[in-house]
């Protein structure tokens, strides 16, 4: 029997019809049903690898977002954190699974036989200097003013540069792009308030608002900072270089950092480490830490199927 | 449930408590889905879109202070309802729905 919709808002939920879910609910292949050949005009592996720089962002900041989980001040904001993880898990399915298909040679090894598809091979089986993400979203998590600041950060960078994304040559990623601007401008909005909220609270709120933004503030550099896969992915046309939408993103954090009350800090920038960063495969002390725990289940059975 | 959102000062333990209403989807009316705190009413309102509609429930949202709910009380069962009980003649059933009309 069909349940009422009158009588439940959940009914109707499960069962044969799924049309009602933007991509269905056969979870197997994120890209099943596109056309996921490269465009003429377009290298395939800086495509790859500017997925997987967009890609690792995502997974690297959900692992960091999802440990909160249990952990938030209040259920309700517990559960909005694990809700932004899991967007941005998803988004980090959708460009691994387009890194792989675009260039299947940034894809790692595994002992044949093993049912491991390639956004697994890449989440559980890259070593630490093949991860392509700022080292913002791999540091140790701090309070929950910290958790704030760096969505905040994060998101403002991110949604300008998907609004280009999804403008771009890769209708793959044009599409991953369209998808993740209505999640991030909820993620945004999100942290955007509370990051007024504790500016303009109580004391210690405040406080520890002006002290998360010393903490993070040295790694917000290096979304502003150019890599050369990004100028390659806006000079053929499917990706954005961050120096295009510096801009747009210093006006709407001035207006969040002006509504809350706090100014910039003035702290310099973190070290590159042999002239790289994060993009470059240099990351900080905590991110073995962090994938050790990511990678250690998968790792440990590579002929698993889970 | 005694209500600790109610008194006028002093320190609370925690936010006011709201109820939510989601409505499924055009045309339905809003059904209520359960309750949550939220330190104001806009809060309320993105704290239910966190809780209640991350499993696709919704295309509206309404969030109501529960201390600004007014209920009937059990005491008052027989009066209010128990003259009701006998009269199946209010219910609408003695006539066929034309198959075209949906949520009667």
């Amino acid at each position: 029997m069909t349940p009422d919709p009158h009588e439940s808002a959940y009914a109707g939920l499960h069962g044969g019809d799924d049309t009602h879910w933007a991509f269905g609910t056969d979870v197997e292949d994120p890209l099943a049903g596109m056309d996921t050949s490269v465009p003429s005009g377009v290298d395939p592996a800086a495509l790859a690898g500017y997925c997987l720089m967009l890609g690792d962002d995502a997974l690297i900041f959900s692992q960091r977002l999802a440990q909160w989980c249990s952990r938030a001040p209040d259920l309700e904001e517990d559960i909005a954190l694990a809700n932004i993880a899991l967007d941005l898990l998803g988004q980090a399915r959708l460009l691994l699974t387009r890194a792989a298909v675009a260039d299947p040679r940034v894809v790692p090894v595994l002992p044949q036989g093993s049912p491991v598809p390639p956004e697994d091979a890449l989440a559980f089986f890259r070593d630490e200097s093949q991860f392509r993400n700022v080292r913002l979203v791999e540091i140790e998590n701090g309070d929950f003013a910290d958790i704030v600041v760096r969505l905040v950060l994060l998101t403002t960078w991110r949604l300008a540069l998907f609004c280009r994304v999804e403008a771009g040559r890769d209708p793959v990623l044009a599409a991953i792009g369209a998808k993740g601007v209505k999640e991030l401008t909820y993620h945004r909005d999100y942290a955007a308030r509370w990051f007024v909220t504790l500016g303009r609270g109580t004391a210690t709120s405040r406080a520890r608002l002006v002290a998360a933004l010393d903490r993070v503030w040295p790694f917000a550099d290096e979304l502003a900072t150019t890599h050369e896969i990004e100028q390659i992915a806006a000079a053929q046309g499917f990706g954005a270089d961050p120096a295009t939408v510096a801009a747009e993103v210093d006006e709407v954090l001035g207006e969040v950092f002006a509504r809350g009350g706090v100014r910039r800090p003035q702290v310099p920038a973190a070290g590159r480490v042999l002239g790289g960063a994060g993009r470059n495969g240099r990351h900080t002390e905590s991110m073995g830490l962090l994938l050790a725990e990511l990678q250690v289940v998968a790792r440990a059975h590579p002929l698993g199927r889970w | 449930m005694t209500d600790d959102t109610t008194n006028g000062g002093g320190v609370r333990d925690e936010w006011p408590l709201y109820e939510i209403f989601v409505r499924a989807k055009r045309g339905l009316n809003h059904v209520h889905v359960g309750s949550l705190h939220a330190a104001d009413d806009e809060m309320a309102v993105r704290h239910a879109r966190d809780v209640y509609t991350r499993r696709n429930e919704g295309v509206s949202i309404w969030a109501v202070r529960s201390d600004a709910v007014v209920a009937s009380s059990p005491d008052e069962k027989d009066p209010l309802f128990a003259p009701s009980a006998d009269k199946v003649y209010r219910h609408p059933s003695f006539y066929p729905i034309p198959a075209d009309v949906p949520h009667m």
